[in-house]
């Protein structure tokens, strides 16, 4: 990739003295933090565009009534591998990019605690991309249970279910490596000085969810386990007639479920928190008591998962506790959101893209925190569990939440990363496409949801088509939208002016204030200066 | 008495959004509650989203103020300000106060929802892949709502298929009929995968799990037809199993059990033939079909008109000619017995043998 290329040209450097290998060997044997950093994006970037793909299926299917594409059994796959190479493919390994590239930056580290691991953590990734893809090709067809994968109905399905729970299990492995890389590297590589509180909001996002990948991903791995010696070895864990509980999976995923959701928001929270101050030329407001809500968020989230499961007929406490379990979570993410608003409140705004991305981030991800309040009230949520309402709340937290946070992050950090600035231009026109199609194809979907269309259904009633309609419209001026984000990153890396070391005005962390623009192969070999 | 104001809350907003003239596809309230639960839970949304948007206009207000007033393009200048605890400490404690409220309301409606007891009437409703049973433990009625779209309303990969049904995917050939006012309980569970009992207007969605029965209840309020869908993915027919239930005065809930009645085959014979005690016990209580095709539009087709799991295809002769050859007693037993992906009676446990027969002879006549 570029950064190579640019440390070979920028034979001035001090630090310069040992470049990278060329060639595919490079990669593969990598155990430079930028590198590895790289490859994730890469590799999410991959993933996205397939996960996209199937998504742009679904869309295409539910056009209007009737089945016009698919079989019925192959878009209940898409819907299921859509959900798990999005969640698993495209957001967690992106974020996991962001760690690799900023966590040593940020803190003046020279590299992660565990390179050699690092780079194990993300070979891992291609084994189960392909296990996971791959399933479409086996006989029976991928997996078809959603992506929650509830017995009994995946014990029902074929060898593409097996494939699954190891893509499942060489994932968690990954993410399990790579948050023991980070918190070693968080709390043992800190230059002197760089004390606890003054990190930026970006690591202390990641440590904090680098500890909840650690507490869940056994679980999730414990959980596909169960299923598959339910299916192959004649235990009984998910089935009544020897014994088991259905229900039993759900709680022990959904332990899982819910703090994967936080691993999946908590560093995009960290990434706006850096992006929003740069642009308001004003530093954040409350950088202690946003710490304070992000860990608060992280131990709420270990209490709340009964509310995904409000309609399986848990007792009126069962129900109630987690009713309100859940609805504590809107005080610290709320503090979150004021917090931004106070950083924003008489700064000196410019809105270049990454500004356009954490803005568009705080308004779209605040009608999803809404929605989900909504949902959290257990007899609104029974009368709108498994419909179109909850497929369009978690698609604001997850698509304008993190995957703008990421596309944002993207455009902010790209300038550091290449060497080269991308085109403000064209990053402007993709956050408008991007923002117009999202909220065409996600917005209908609330009333879809509440007129009562359930979610993971090719086809549907008369009275929901118009809405349909327009949802998919909107998915394909999004979907189609992303090409121009690809477009603008490969030019960016390929051409475009050189960047400033500082490139954005108000930006204060370390990778701005201390390292040159274009970055050499290693930096910090001796550890920075901090006043 | 909050609930009181939210009730009227949602009125003033549902004659605000039902007023505007055009709309009429253009769904986007919940479906009229014809429930006293899913009035409080119309209720509740209203409220809630009133709260929601309340929040939003203030908070959202202040940062687009700020971002047409702090902008660099109109000489802002950046102020330093930073941390303030009495600030953090007031917009903490104001939504746990506004959340509180919040909560009240809802839970005096999780209590009314939870509560089955004095029930007039008591249905037990499993789920199946894909359609549901109904079984009135009062009345002694019995049996199975399938979907009565004909498929060729719904294929269209192979040109425009027919004109669409009114209430297309929505339309059962048997609906669930319950007398006006009774208090409904039901008894819910499923037979092979998890299923959900959804339908909004009355409130209730409840998953059907395998092995454990679970329970809601339902008060309709006015008669009228009411209907709903599978809430949680089944399989490949998970779009294709509606509810629909009817709400009928009593004296017309009383024709329609003595008409049901008369419908369903006379109990099981004190001693029952071989034939019979070989089918299982269900199948004797459940209407059997009478022709190979009803039992192939109702059962095989899920994966025989699709060749789904590698099923040979409904009159395709090259997949059917190697299954014929090996005579038609071998295709009976792997009709019953199960085979590779099928399972026994195509997943049909009602069936009898002779109806699983009957099927396997319309498929191989078609084939040849």
């Amino acid at each position: 990739m570029s950064t190579s290329t640019h440390a070979h040209e920028t034979h001035d450097h001090a630090h310069d003295h040992h470049g990278p290998p060329a060639g595919f060997t490079r990669w593969m044997y990598t155990t430079n933090h930028k590198d590895i950093g790289t490859m994730y994006l890469w590799f999410a970037c991959f993933m996205f565009f397939m996960g996209g793909t199937m998504a742009l299926g679904i869309r295409a299917e539910l056009f209007k009534p009737g089945l016009q594409f698919f079989d019925p059994e192959f878009f209940n796959s898409l819907t299921t591998v859509h959900g798990l190479v999005m969640v698993f493919g495209a957001i967690m390994p992106a974020f996991v990019g962001f760690a690799n590239w900023l966590i040593p930056l940020q803190i003046g580290a020279t590299d992660m605690a565990f390179p050699r691991m690092n780079n194990w953590s993300f070979w891992l990734l291609i084994p189960a991309a392909l296990l996971l893809i791959g399933s479409f090709f086996v006989p029976g067809g991928a997996a078809a249970s959603g992506w929650t994968l509830y017995p009994p109905l995946i014990i029902q399905q074929g060898m593409a279910v097996d494939m699954t729970i190891f893509a499942v299990h060489i994932l968690g492995a990954s993410s399990i490596m790579g948050s023991i890389n980070i918190i070693t590297t968080i709390l043992n590589l800190r230059a002197p000085g760089m004390t606890l509180m003054r990190m930026p909001l970006f690591v202390w996002t990641w440590l904090i969810t680098a500890y909840l990948l650690i507490a869940v991903m056994p679980v999730l791995a414990g959980a596909v386990t169960m299923l598959l010696t339910d299916r192959h070895f004649g235990t009984s864990f998910f089935n009544a007639a020897g014994g088991g509980d259905p229900t039993m999976f759900m709680h022990i995923f959904w332990f899982f479920g819910h703090p994967e959701v936080y691993i999946m928001i908590l560093p995009a929270f960290g990434i706006v928190s850096q992006i929003l101050p740069a642009f308001a030329r004003k530093p954040l407001f409350g950088y202690a008591s946003m710490v304070y809500a992000t860990a608060s968020i992280a131990i709420l989230s270990f209490i709340v998962w009964g509310h995904h499961m409000f309609t399986v007929g848990m007792p009126a406490a069962g129900n109630l506790f987690f009713m309100y379990a859940t609805m504590l979570i809107a005080v610290p993410t709320g503090v979150k959101v004021f917090n931004w608003i106070a950083t924003m409140w008489r700064g000196e705004m410019t809105f270049e893209t990454p500004m356009l991305f954490a803005v568009g981030f705080l308004c779209l991800f605040t009608i999803g925190g809404f929605s989900g309040l909504v949902l959290s009230i257990v007899p609104v949520d029974i009368t709108l569990h498994n419909t179109y309402y909850v497929v369009a709340h978690f698609h604001y937290v997850l698509v304008s939440g993190a995957l703008f946070a990421i596309m944002g992050g993207t455009y902010f950090w790209l300038p550091k990363w290449t060497g080269h600035m991308y085109n403000e231009a064209l990053g402007k026109l993709h956050f408008w496409l991007s923002i117009i199609g999202f909220n065409l194809a996600f917005f209908p979907q609330h009333f879809l949801g509440l007129a009562g269309m359930p979610r993971r259904v090719p086809d549907y009633a008369l009275q929901f088509a118009e809405w349909n309609m327009w949802s998919s419209i909107g998915a394909f001026i999004f979907g189609f939208s992303q090409l121009l984000f690809l477009y603008n990153v490969v030019s960016t890396i390929r051409s475009g002016k050189a960047a400033q070391q500082k490139q954005w005005e108000g930006a204060d962390s370390l990778e701005w204030t201390h390292l040159p623009t274009p970055m050499p192969y290693h930096t910090f070999e001796t550890p920075p200066v901090l006043k | 008495m909050l609930l009181k104001r939210l009730r009227a809350l949602a009125g003033f907003a549902a004659l605000l959004l039902g007023s505007a003239p055009g709309f009429a596809d253009y769904h986007v309230d919940i479906l009229p509650p014809v429930t006293p639960i899913s009035s409080d839970i119309y209720a509740l949304h209203w409220g809630i989203l009133w709260v929601c948007v309340a929040i939003f206009v203030v908070v959202f207000g202040a940062m687009f103020w700020s971002i047409f007033r702090h902008r660099k393009s109109v000489g802002a200048k950046a102020a330093q300000f930073h941390e303030n605890t009495t600030i953090e400490v007031i917009w903490t404690i104001v939504p746990f106060v506004i959340l509180i409220a919040m909560a009240y309301p809802a839970t005096k409606t999780v209590l009314a929802m939870k509560d089955a007891s004095n029930s007039d009437m008591s249905v037990k409703v499993t789920g199946y892949q894909w359609r549901w049973e109904y079984d009135y433990q009062q009345d002694g009625v019995r049996f199975f709502a399938n979907l009565s779209t004909p498929r060729s309303q719904i294929d269209e990969r192979e040109g425009p298929g027919e004109a669409k049904n009114p209430n297309y995917l929505l339309e059962v050939d048997n609906p669930m009929v319950v007398p006006v006012g009774k208090k409904v309980r039901l008894l819910i569970t499923a037979n092979d995968v998890i299923h959900g009992w959804y339908v909004p207007q009355l409130g209730v969605n409840q998953y059907g799990i395998p092995g454990f029965v679970k329970e809601a209840w339902f008060k309709i309020e006015q008669p009228g037809t009411y209907r709903g869908q599978c809430s949680q993915i089944c399989g490949k027919e998970h779009g294709y199993m509606p509810i629909v239930v009817v709400a009928k005065s009593d004296a017309d809930y009383a024709a329609w059990v003595k008409d049901m009645k008369a419908k369903m085959p006379p109990p099981p014979a004190p001693a029952p033939e071989p034939v019979a005690a070989a089918a299982p016990a269900a199948a004797a209580a459940a209407a059997q079909p009478t022709d190979g095709k009803s039992v192939f539009d109702t059962t095989c087709t899920a994966c025989h008109s699709t060749g789904a799991a590698g099923a040979p295809k409904f009159g395709d002769k090259a997949a059917w000619a190697p299954r014929l050859a090996q005579g038609k007693n071998a295709l009976y037993a792997s009709a019953l017995k199960g085979k590779g992906a099928m399972p026994p009676r195509g997943g049909n446990m009602t069936l009898s043998d002779d109806a699983v027969k009957m099927a396997v002879d319309y498929m191989a006549a078609a084939a040849k």
